[in-house]
Order: structure tokens, then C-alpha cells, then sequence
């Protein structure tokens, strides 16, 4: 089912001087851009090693800060830092941690390895992983940078209102900086994840069934599905929590009916499925270093798959406890402490099957084993701490402690960055052509981990002895300051660790021979690589059969090297990959990527701006920039997005003809937008728990209906978007059938319609006289409007799109990519719609 | 999707369980916030749980069985890494049944607080 049908002439792959002239063509389509240029690049083997190195700065920096933590703690009653500084030290280094460094250094590894591993030649959309990683850098320069104006945030990584909410505490920028820095990069996560998502699914190679994906992927997978839902109800708290500083709309505020645990729920929503998010990934990257050095396959296969899966849902069951402490019923608490226990099982299975595939494999002990073996056993005495603090009593007792820092750490460092340090030295051949040190790798490793015990073993008796975290000093006679001085020593061991591997990466090589290929002598895709490696990734995209081809598939090196397989050629000189079904990876259509360009720099830069000028509430600046952003933005899909080919489809090799152009659920543009909805509409959902919350601890809320938008208003304005929905299926069906003249006037007419919604939503709650800074009933009631309002917008803006699309013959009725889009926006949009005129007109009525 | 005759598995079906766990666990947690807002008795609410939780085990019995059975009659093996439509059948049932028996446990963790708290505080 593989092979084609109609048989075409071939090139001869046997043919040296054919070999010669496809590999000069694919280079050269593959190439990255020259001089300033470069900086356009797009393709993973470039955006995935900036993206790298950026986190890793990130976390240099963020390590830094620590070192001047413990430096603070390492006497009693030491002045070394003022309080104000050691404040935004320890929020920076944590914010920074988690954010700059453990969420993007997965997305990163995974932009580099996965195609790799997947035998693509690049993900489906490179140039939104570009714009993702712009974002992140400017976010982040933005986030850091602000400390050395002394207006960084200072109030702990998870900023609790009112701490946090109300001037006279928090005067300056801190907050805001927290709130719209993040808010940003969290865009870029979220375009990782549809990248990552999309690539999982639709670009494996022609064979590899689910049953055959890497564990990385399936880890790869379940991460990226989990920043989807995880992460939007951390952007929900934010709008609230920026409303709240720039408007005083007062969701958090209870002197006005809000309450600051609303804001401990959202954020811990997001954050305690953020601890999975970074340590999945990274127990992937066990996944594939134990069976190379166990030189076996994985034992256990579908264990692994039930632990990743099985974590991904329970970890959402757990964000009470970190709230053990805030009053809540316990029977609550019983509920969040039963789920944490729960999710030990599937963390256990993890690490049971590694041992096995280790205790029945021939165990080669070398750098990466070796951070590995550091890495279970550190990581074991975080998860058994994990246990002891999931327990309502015992939290009680250790909550806001060092003995909880000791336990974050252990699972953080043991559980995230020994695997990241295994990774860099399993993975550097495939990015640098050489393999690191040996010598300095045991040197870093007996370092870190000698270091890393000696700082966070004490901070467990510490934190037992009564020091609560995030003080700035303590007094002597608490009696910790012999362990807060072994913690701090151990810090500077530790740290001298990250150094040797950071000389070791960055070391001048000199006449250093190349390594040989699949240096570890591994089984997977990725090591296909040449050494060095080649821009276009796999020179031919083989047909898998095995979860281990160099091992089992035979003559497979050879047979990808002389072209044997799919598409051994750039004969249109355009850059391409292949695209498969979800369960079988059945070939499907040859994708064609786009290349290098600045639009996705541009377009974030721009983003960007309209973050950093609200912060200062430059609002003219603002609005400005969301213009040109939104410009730049429609600029890059009008020329780069939905490109008709010269012809229907293309012979891919070994005779297989396959489409050049999808709509519709076959494309991956709209698996993008299914995918990315989904994500909005946990945001907005995020929004709306924000109102059901305030309904459960309110006995009044809602206030009586005559309070409120009122009925007509909010009808009208579901009528009109009702219509902008079916005129978006509409034209959708309609341009199918080849009625373009009408397919034309119902996207006008739908995106009148949609603006038309979207006023008569917002004129509800103006013309009933709701303030929105009086109470938090009608500040809740605009919030949820203004996002359903800004929706129908967007939804204008789009529909008005496919109208000039198709008026310009960019799309007809069979290459009909965006109005399917278009389309699929609509059906989220309507749900939203549903959801917020029910919630807002028509659940007062029946209180 | 078929329950009682042969199944084509899919990434759908395969977390079926685990999500049961998740309406099963916001079910709960939803309930007992409204309820406990005045502190109430909250009998009527642990008696809710009980019987969606009886509700929730079945349902995924039901698809432990089902992933259960058709893994044991087409086969049943714990190698399922060859390039066939049985044996990404088989690895899809045989993962269902794993998750099946995790979220088992996970919903029966998740009923105990309502044997222990008698009230809302």
C-alpha cells in the first residue's frame, strides 16, 4: 500500500552522476541564507540551535541569580544584597527558570531532533517555529533586562494578588513586566505546540504507525497537547490580572467582590501541569539515550506510552496542592491530594522500565549513561519528598518552607536538567558533527551531581527546622546556618559543573576529527545524519518498518544515502516533505515548506512592541503596533500560505504520485487551526470558570437580570453571529460547488454580519450602565464580552480575507484551503458565542 | 465506535478512559466547591459522587473489556512492533487496557475523601 500505482519514468538512483546533480539541487534549495540574511532562516537545523542557545543563556543567567541568592543565605543575618534586589533575584531566577529556560529548551530540542527523528525535512510550518522563537527572545530580553533598571518583578514566580495587584505594595513596572512578558512568550509556546502536534501526527515517514512512533514522539505529543490546555488558563488569569492593574477592574480585589484565590486556581491550572511539561520532555530524551546504551529496544513499549498518556491527564488533577493552605474545604483538598498520590503510578512505571531495559540490556556506562543513572536517583528522592508533600497534614507542616524548595529542586533538577545535560552530550554529534569530552563530561557530571546534594540535601532539614522560603535573611539562632552554608557551598560546585560543560560546548576544536556516523551506534531515525550534517535533513525519506530501522531494517543507511526511497530530489527547486495519515503514516501529499524570510521576525517584533508599549501604557504606541502587526501578519499568510502549485501532483520516487495541494482535514493547515482553537477555547473557557467561580462563592452573583447586559443586546448580537457562522459554511460549500459569485457575497456578508455581532455584544453591558471597575460582576461580564467581541472581529478580518483571496484568483473552488480555515475559526467562534450569551443573558434569568 | 464488535482503535479511543477520569475528577471537585460555598451538610453531594463514580468505573470496565478482549483474541502478545494493522491494533488495545486500569485506580483514589469528610470543613 506504499508503492503507487501508475509507474513514470525514474531517475536512476544507482547512477552516481544523478546522485550528484540531486544532492547539488537539494542543497542549494536547503540551504541556509548568506550574511546578513541568515538571520532569515527559518529551517529547524538553524531556528532549533538558536533556540537552544538562547535558553541556555537563559538559564546561565538565571543561575547566576541563584548563586547570588545563596550567596545572601549563606550566614545568618548577611547584608550582601539589599532586600529589594534579593526579592527580584529570587522571583527572576525562578520565572526565568521556568519559563525562559525549561518550557523553551523542550520546544527547541524538539524543533531540532524531531524532524530528525521523524525523517522529515523539516516540520510542517518552520516559519511559525521562527516566529515563535522571536517572540521568545524579545519576551525574554524584556523579562531579564528589567532587573538591571531595578523594575524587575518581586514578588515570587507565581504573583499573588493582592501582593501583587495593588500599587501601594508593588509600586513600578514589576508586575506589569511579569504579566506582558509572559503573556507573550506564552504565544510562542503555543505556537510550538501546534508545530510540534502537527509534526507528531502528520509528518512520520511512510510506514511508521503509531505502533512504531519513537518515544520521544509519543512524549513529544502528549507535552504539546498538555501546554495546549495548560497554558491558556494562565493567559485568562493574566488578561484579568492586567485589567486589574491598568483599569482597577477588581476580579482579585474583595473589598469589591473579587477574591485573589480566582487568580491561585488559574495560575496553578497552568503551573503544576508546567512541572509535567518540563519533565516529560526530558525523561523522552531517557527514553531514547537508555535503549542506545542498553543496546536493546525499550522494554516495555506501551508502558511507556500509558506513563506519558496516564501523567498527561492526571497532572491537570493537582494544581490545589499548591493551595493546601488557602482555607479550602478539605474534602477539596481530600480530591487534589488523591490525584497527586495517583499520579506517582504512572512516574513509577517510567522508571521501573528504564532499569528493566537497562538490567537486560549490555549497558555501555559512558557521559550520557552516566547523567542518566544521576538523574533517576536524584529525581527518586524528589518524587518520594513529592509524596510526603502531597499529603494535606504534611504540607501543612512543610508549606512555604526550604523543605518544599529542597523537593522542587530534587524533582527539577534531577527530573529535568541531568536529562537535558545526558541529552547535550548523547545529542551534540547530531548538531556539531563531533561528540563532546568524555573526560570533561565525568568531570561536569561528578560536579553537578556531588554539588547539587550538597545544596538541596540540607535545605530538606532547613526547611524541617522551621526556615520558610523567600526570606532574605534569617537569624542564628534558627539554628540552620551550618546546612544554609553547605547548601550555598554545594550551589558554587554545582555551578562550576554547568561551567565545564559550557567551555566543553564552546571550546575552540582546532584540526578535531569529525565523529563517525551514529557515533553511539543507535537505532533511531535521527542518526542518519551525516557528520557533519547536511541542511536537508534525510537525503532520501525512507519507508519504516521497524521502531529501531538502523538496527533492524537491513541495508537502510545505504539504501537512504543512494536516494531509494521518497523524494531523492528538489527538481522544481522548492523545498518539501512528505506528508502521511495519523495512525499508519500512509503517504497523503508532498508538502512544500517555505523557506527563509523575515516576515516571522517582523510579525514578532511588531507583537511584541504592542506588549511592551501597553506595559508602559503608551496607548497610542499600542494601537499602532497592533496594526502593523496585524499587517504584518496577513502579509506573511497572503504570500506565503495556500500557494497553488503549477501542477495537481508530483511522482515523489519509487513511483508514488501524490497531491501538491490539501484542504480541508487532509491539510495540515487546518489541523493547525483545529489545534490552535483548541487552545483558544481554553482560554476563553479559563474566562468563564472566572465567572462560574465568582457564582459559586457568591450569593449573589448574578445580581438580579434587570442588573445585568440585559436580554436584547446579547440576542441581537447572537443572531448576527449565528448568521456570520452559516454565511462562513456557506461560502465554504458553495465555493466547493463552484458558485464563486455567491460564495463572494456570503463571505461579505458574513463579515458584516460578524462586525455587526460583535457591536451589538459590547452595546449590551455599555447601554445597561455596567461599570466595570464598581464590581466584579460587570468587570467579569466585559471581560468575557470584549473576548467573544474581539473574536467576531478576527472572524471579519478572516472572512474579508478569503473574499480578497478569492477576487484575486488565489483561491477557487479547488484550492480551497482558507475558507475550510475560515470555516473551522467560525464553528469555535459559534461555541464561544453560544457559551457567552447563554452565560451572560440568559443565566440571570433563571437565578 | 463499536463497543461490542471489532474496534478500530485510534488515538481517540485510547485516551477514552483517562478522560473519564477527568469529567469523574472536575465532577467532584465542582460539586463539593458549589455545595461547601454555605457550609452545609453535603450527604446529598457525597452521594452524588458515589453514584457518578459507580457510573465512571463501569464505563471504563467496559472499555477495559473491550480493548481486553479483542487484544486477547486477535492475538494477545506483548511484542506489537511489527509493521502491520494487527500489531498497531494490538499495541493501541493493549495501551487502552493499561490506561483503563490506571484511571480505574485514579477514579477509586479519587472517591475515598467522600468515606472520610463528613462536612465542609
Amino acid at each position: 500500500m506504499i508503492e503507487g500505482t501508475t509507474q513514470t519514468e525514474a531517475p536512476d538512483q544507482e547512477d552516481e552522476a544523478v546522485r550528484r546533480a540531486q544532492e547539488d539541487r537539494l542543497r542549494e534549495v536547503w540551504a541556509a541564507p548568506k550574511g546578513w540574511r541568515y538571520w532569515s532562516a527559518v529551517n529547524n537545523t538553524e531556528v532549533g540551535v538558536w533556540y537552544t542557545a538562547v535558553s541556555f543563556g537563559f538559564m546561565l543567567f538565571a543561575g547566576v541569580l541563584a548563586l547570588i541568592v545563596r550567596a545572601q543565605l549563606a550566614v545568618p543575618e548577611n547584608d550582601l544584597v539589599s532586600p529589594t534586589f534579593y526579592d527580584q533575584a529570587f522571583t527572576l531566577h525562578g520565572t526565568t527558570m521556568m519559563f525562559l529556560f525549561a518550557v523553551p529548551i523542550f520546544e527547541a530540542v524538539a524543533i531540532i531532533i524531531l524532524p530528525q527523528l521523524l525523517g522529515a525535512r523539516d516540520l510542517p510550518f518552520p516559519r511559525l517555529s521562527a516566529f515563535g522563537f522571536w517572540c521568545f527572545v524579545i519576551g525574554g530580553v524584556f523579562v531579564t533586562g528589567s532587573i538591571f533598571f531595578d523594575q524587575a518583578p518581586s514578588s515570587g514566580w507565581f504573583m499573588y494578588p493582592p501582593l501583587t495587584t495593588e500599587e501601594r505594595y508593588t509600586p513600578g513596572y514589576g508586575p506589569d513586566i511579569w504579566l506582558l512578558g509572559l503573556s507573550f512568550i506564552e504565544i510562542a509556546s503555543l505556537a510550538a505546540a501546534v508545530e510540534l502536534i502537527v509534526g507528531t501526527l502528520k509528518c512520520r515517514p511512510p510506514g511508521m504507525r503509531l505502533n512504531l512512533m519513537p518515544l520521544y514522539a509519543w512524549y513529544v505529543l502528549v507535552v504539546a497537547g498538555m501546554i495546549l490546555f495548560a497554558f491558556p488558563p494562565l493567559i485568562a488569569g493574566d488578561i484579568l490580572f492586567e485589567f486589574e492593574r491598568m483599569f482597577d477592574w477588581p476580579f482579585f480585589d474583595p473589598s469589591r467582590g473579587g477574591d485573589p484565590i480566582l487568580w491561585q486556581h488559574l495560575f496553578w491550572i497552568f503551573g503544576h501541569p508546567e512541572v509535567y511539561i518540563v519533565f516529560l520532555p526530558a525523561i523522552a530524551l531517557v527514553a531514547m539515550i537508555v535503549p542506545t546504551f542498553a543496546q536493546r529496544p525499550i522494554l516495555g513499549y506501551s508502558w511507556i506510552v500509558l506513563a506519558a498518556v496516564g501523567t498527561g491527564f492526571i497532572s491537570f488533577g493537582l494544581w490545589v496542592h499548591h493551595m493546601y493552605a488557602t482555607g479550602l474545604p478539605s474534602i477539596s483538598l481530600g480530591f487534589f491530594s488523591a490525584a497527586s498520590e495517583a499520579v506517582a503510578i504512572p512516574t513509577g512505571v517510567q522508571i521501573f522500565v528504564f532499569i528493566a531495559t537497562l538490567l537486560t540490556g549490555r549497558v555501555i556506562y559512558s557521559v550520557p549513561m552516566l547523567f542518566v543513572s544521576g538523574s533517576l536517583a536524584n529525581l527518586v528522592i524528589g518524587g518520594l519528598t513529592g509524596v510526603m508533600v502531597a499529603l494535606v497534614p504534611f504540607d501543612w507542616q512543610a508549606h512555604d518552607t526550604y523543605f518544599v524548595v529542597a523537593h522542587l529542586h530534587y524533582v527539577l533538577i534531577g527530573g529535568v536538567l541531568f536529562p537535558i545535560a545526558a541529552g547535550v552530550y548523547y545529542y551534540w554529534p547530531l548538531v556539531a558533527g563531533r561528540k563532546l569530552s568524555s573526560r570533561l563530561g565525568r568531570i561536569a557530571f561528578w560536579l553537578m551531581f556531588v554539588g547539587f546534594n550538597a545544596a538541596f540535601l540540607p535545605m530538606h532539614y532547613s526547611g524541617l527546622a522551621g526556615m520558610p522560603r523567600r526570606v532574605w535573611t534569617y537569624s542564628e539562632s534558627l539554628g540552620v546556618g551550618t546546612a544554609n552554608l553547605i547548601s550555598s557551598v554545594g550551589a558554587f560546585i554545582f555551578a562550576a559543573g554547568i561551567l565545564v560543560i559550557v567551555w566543553d560546548v564552546l571550546r575552540p576544536r582546532g584540526k578535531e576529527p569529525y565523529a563517525k556516523r551514529n557515533p553511539w551506534n543507535a537505532g533511531t531515525l535521527e542518526w542518519l545524519v551525516e557528520m557533519p550534517g547536511e541542511d536537508w535533513g534525510v537525503r532520501s525519506i525512507p519507508i519504516v518498518t521497524s521502531r529501531y530501522p538502523l538496527w533492524e531494517q537491513p541495508n537502510f543507511i545505504d539504501d537512504v544515502d543512494k536516494g531509494r526511497f521518497y523524494l531523492p530530489d528538489a527538481e522544481e527547486m522548492k523545498r518539501e516533505t512528505i506528508i502521511t495519515s495519523v495512525l499508519d503514516g500512509t503517504p497523503l501529499q508532498c508538502l512544500r515548506v517555505p523557506g527563509p524570510s523575515f516576515m516571522p521576525m517582523v510579525a514578532a517584533i511588531f507583537t511584541g512592541a504592542v506588549f511592551i508599549f501597553a506595559t508602559f501604557h503608551w496607548w497610542a504606541s499600542t494601537i499602532a503596533a497592533m496594526v502593523l502587526a496585524a499587517i504584518s501578519i496577513i502579509v506573511w499568510l497572503w504570500r506565503g500560505t495556500a500557494i497553488i502549485p503549477e501542477k495537481p501532483e508530483k511522482n515523489v520516487g519509487r513511483g508514488l504520485h501524490l497531491p501538491l495541494y490539501t484542504s480541508g482535514p487532509h491539510s495540515v493547515g487546518w489541523w493547525a487551526m483545529f489545534i490552535t482553537m483548541m487552545g483558544d477555547t481554553t482560554a476563553f473557557l479559563g474566562l468563564v470558570f472566572g465567572y462560574y467561580y465568582f457564582f459559586t462563592i457568591h450569593a449573589d452573583f448574578p445580581p438580579p437580570a434587570n442588573v445585568g447586559p440585559g436580554v436584547l443586546w446579547p440576542s441581537v448580537a447572537f443572531g448576527l453571529f449565528a448568521v456570520a457562522w452559516a454565511t462562513a459554511l456557506g461560502a465554504r460549500l458553495t465555493n466547493q460547488a463552484g458558485r464563486i459569485g455567491l460564495a463572494r457575497g456570503l463571505m461579505a456578508a458574513g463579515a458584516v454580519a460578524a462586525l455587526g455581532g460583535s457591536a451589538a455584544l459590547l452595546w449590551g453591558p455599555y447601554t445597561t450602565g455596567l461599570r466595570p471597575a464598581a464590581h466584579v460582576y460587570p468587570a467579569t461580564v466585559w471581560v468575557i464580552a470584549i473576548w467573544t467581541a474581539l473574536h467576531g472581529v478576527a472572524g471579519s478580518l478572516m472572512l474579508a480575507y478569503c473574499l480578497a483571496r478569492s477576487l484575486v484568483g488565489r483561491m477557487t473552488p479547488k484550492h480551497d484551503m482558507d475558507i475550510w480555515n475560515v470555516a473551522l475559526y467560525w464553528h469555535f467562534v459559534g461555541f464561544a458565542v453560544i457559551v457567552t450569551v447563554g452565560t451572560l443573558a440568559y443565566l440571570p434569568l433563571l437565578t | 465506535m463499536q463497543v461490542f464488535g471489532k474496534t478500530q482503535d485510534n488515538l481517540w479511543t485510547l485516551i477514552a478512559a483517562p478522560a473519564i477520569w477527568g469529567f469523574h475528577f472536575l465532577f467532584s471537585y465542582f460539586l463539593a466547591a458549589y455545595r461547601c460555598a454555605p457550609n452545609d451538610d453535603i450527604f446529598g453531594t457525597r452521594a452524588a459522587i458515589a453514584v457518578v463514580t459507580v457510573i465512571c468505573l463501569l464505563l471504563i470496565l467496559l472499555i477495559a473489556r473491550r480493548a481486553g478482549r479483542e487484544w486477547r483474541t486477535y492475538g494477545g502478545a506483548y511484542r506489537n512492533d511489527q509493521a502491520t494493522d494487527n500489531a498497531r491494533e494490538r499495541f493501541l488495545e493493549f495501551s487502552t487496557l493499561l490506561l483503563a486500569a490506571l484511571s480505574f485506580v485514579a477514579v477509586v483514589f479519587e472517591t475515598l475523601p467522600i468515606f472520610v469528610f463528613w462536612d465542609c470543613r
